[in-house]
């Protein structure tokens, strides 16, 4: 092991040997846990925690579930939907807050950061409060208002994060050989921050499809999400069902950072995580 | 770079770019949130609606001992998460920081993975090991306990009969506070690690080599110039993991007891059972306000 720069004796070989043997452990909590469900999830046993042999059936009574496929496509259509309008307005508003000074902009600045920092609860029963008084019938339209009311925030501050670094004399250039400002736009100013669009894009239906607390005040009958189907499933009891459905869940949160690690080299834009 | 919109057109783009983001959160986040503030002084209506007279009495009913415990318990959740999370936290992220450069990433990276699954997926690999016939307790009235019988056949000593006794019940760890303690520090131990090791990657080492030329040994060192210089990252990881710890809901859901609950549980109750809207806003709203002062604390530290 290469000496650390807290010395060379024998002592600080120790303190190093334990720290690392801390960062090791550390890593074991934060995995362990995961790698068991995921090998719960083959395990034939259907009430033991022991290993009694392997089998995909867990995986085969999953995919013939018709319930956690209208959930799947309930999550899909609330993230999807959600994504899509929150990336449009929050990179309009990024623009805004990056481009201009204007009365109000402090107020609403901190308006901007506050759906991000409130506890998940707080914000759930606002909605809820609001969705009931105002005699909304809760459903799918008002899982995805709600979602959009928070992923505005995240999409905003990655693509703000992203513009910070922008070269506005390209945009000088562009209009000097006559483009118009939409083509200026269209041509130089989209195609650079498009890796912090991509990335908040992401960022927010990540935020979505995972999201629990606030989805479940604001749903209603028929409008059961992935998770919302997943939490009724565990407070049913344990069943290696849900095993099998949180391993895919585990694959599909895996392939969506390893996508956004991909879009970020694409263009050495940066992701805050908050 | 941002300026004062210097043309009619300007002013037009501007009001273009800003004006559906402003709406959705001003129709959407501030009056909710004003409205909560509104009801929080209101009184629950005979059928569950909310009867607009304005009182304290919400906030009065605070200190009622059956709320003033399950707010204790909330804080000490939280404080015992916050204190866990920073004690290993802090140490795993010097790991990360003191390795070469190039593992670094990975290594954060890595730690990010488990950050970005589903934290209800997650919670729910507790119950696998926590419960009575889970993981651990499987092992313990199992394994463990087949084992100390056979060796008590095998030699007899005194100390089997206590052991045997004791690995015969599954042990008490689900639905207790521990339980939660260990869900929310799973939960957030990243939150702890990240700024920490933003502050410690910071560091300039040679100062520590200065500290040591002055005589200092390893432990003074580390109290007074390692610590100090990255206390900044102590604060802010500290308030990232108090702050959801004190808001948690799914956590003491799904792995506390009946008997340990949380503000979070209590403003559901409130919500979804008791119908109780105005003592449910006027809980949110303190929580709220806790977590504001939190919040400035921790961009005061960002600041600096």
């Amino acid at each position: 092991m290469k000496a650390t720069r807290v010395g060379k004796r024998q002592r600080g070989r120790w303190l190093s040997r334990l720290l690392t043997v801390h960062g090791v452990a550390g890593y074991l909590f934060l995995y362990l846990p995961i790698a068991i469900l995921v090998v719960f999830s083959f395990n034939v046993s259907r009430y033991a925690a022991a290993w009694r042999g392997f089998t995909l059936d867990w995986y085969a009574s999953l995919f013939a579930n018709e319930a956690i496929g209208a959930a799947l496509k309930n999550s899909l259509i609330v993230a999807g939907a959600s994504t899509l309008i929150s990336t449009v307005f929050g990179t309009m508003v990024a623009l805004a807050m990056e481009r201009y000074k204007f009365w109000g902009k402090l107020a609403f600045d901190a308006l901007l950061y506050l759906p991000i920092i409130i506890p998940d609860i707080a914000m759930a029963v606002m909605l809820l409060l609001f969705f009931v008084l105002s005699h909304g019938r809760l459903g799918l339209i008002t899982i995805i208002i709600s979602h959009v009311a928070f992923n505005i925030s995240f999409v905003a501050v990655v693509v703000r994060a992203r513009l910070a670094y922008f070269d506005i004399t390209l945009e000088e250039a562009a209009q000097d050989l006559y483009a118009n400002e939409w083509q200026t736009f269209r041509r130089v100013t989209l195609p650079l921050i498009m890796p912090g669009i991509l990335g908040g894009a992401l960022l927010a239906f990540t935020l979505s499809i995972d999201d629990f607390v606030i989805t479940f005040f604001t749903s209603g009958p028929g409008s059961t999400t992935l998770p919302l189907r997943i939490y009724s499933m565990v407070k049913l009891g344990v069943t290696p069902e849900i095993n099998a459905l949180s391993s895919m869940m585990l694959l599909a949160s895996m392939a969506l950072v390893m996508l956004s690690l991909i879009l970020q080299k694409g263009g050495g834009g940066r992701i805050e995580i908050t | 770079m941002a300026a004062q919109p210097r043309s009619r057109r300007e002013t037009l783009r501007l009001f273009f770019l800003i004006s559906p983001s402003l709406f959705w959160l001003v129709v959407f986040f501030l009056i909710p949130l004003l409205l909560v503030f509104a009801i929080s002084f209101g009184q629950r209506g005979t059928y569950g609606g909310v009867k607009w007279v304005l009182n304290l009495q919400n906030y009065l009913r605070f200190f009622d001992p059956l709320y003033l415990r399950i707010f204790g318990r909330t804080f000490y959740i939280a404080a015992v998460t916050t204190l866990i999370c920073l004690i290993t936290g802090y140490p795993l992220a010097y790991f990360i920081a003191t390795r070469p450069p190039r593992w670094r990433n990975g290594l954060i990276l890595l730690l990010m993975v488990p950050f970005w699954t589903n934290f209800l997926v997650r919670t729910y690999a507790w119950i696998l090991i926590l419960r009575d016939a889970g993981l651990i307790n499987t092992f313990w009235t199992g394994s463990l306990h087949a084992t100390l019988l056979h060796l008590s056949g095998l030699v007899p000593l005194p100390i089997w009969e206590p052991l045997l006794h004791v690995t015969a019940h599954p042990l008490a760890l689900f639905g207790t506070d521990w339980a939660i303690i260990i869900g929310l520090v799973y939960g957030w131990l990243p939150d702890m690690v990240l700024p920490c090791y933003a502050a410690i990657e910071r560091f300039d080492f040679s100062l520590v080599e200065a500290a040591q030329d002055l005589y200092a040994n390893r432990l003074k060192s580390f109290l007074r110039v390692i610590l100090p210089l990255t206390m900044s990252g102590i604060v802010a990881g500290s308030v990232l993991v108090f702050i959801p710890s004190l808001g948690a809901y799914v956590t003491p859901d799904l792995l506390g007891g009946a008997k340990s609950i949380m503000i979070g549980n209590v403003i559901y109750s409130q919500f979804m059972s008791a119908r109780d809207y105005p003592f449910g806003s006027a809980i949110s709203f303190v929580l709220m306000a806790v977590m504001l002062v939190g919040t400035l604390i921790y961009f005061r530290m960002g600041t600096e």
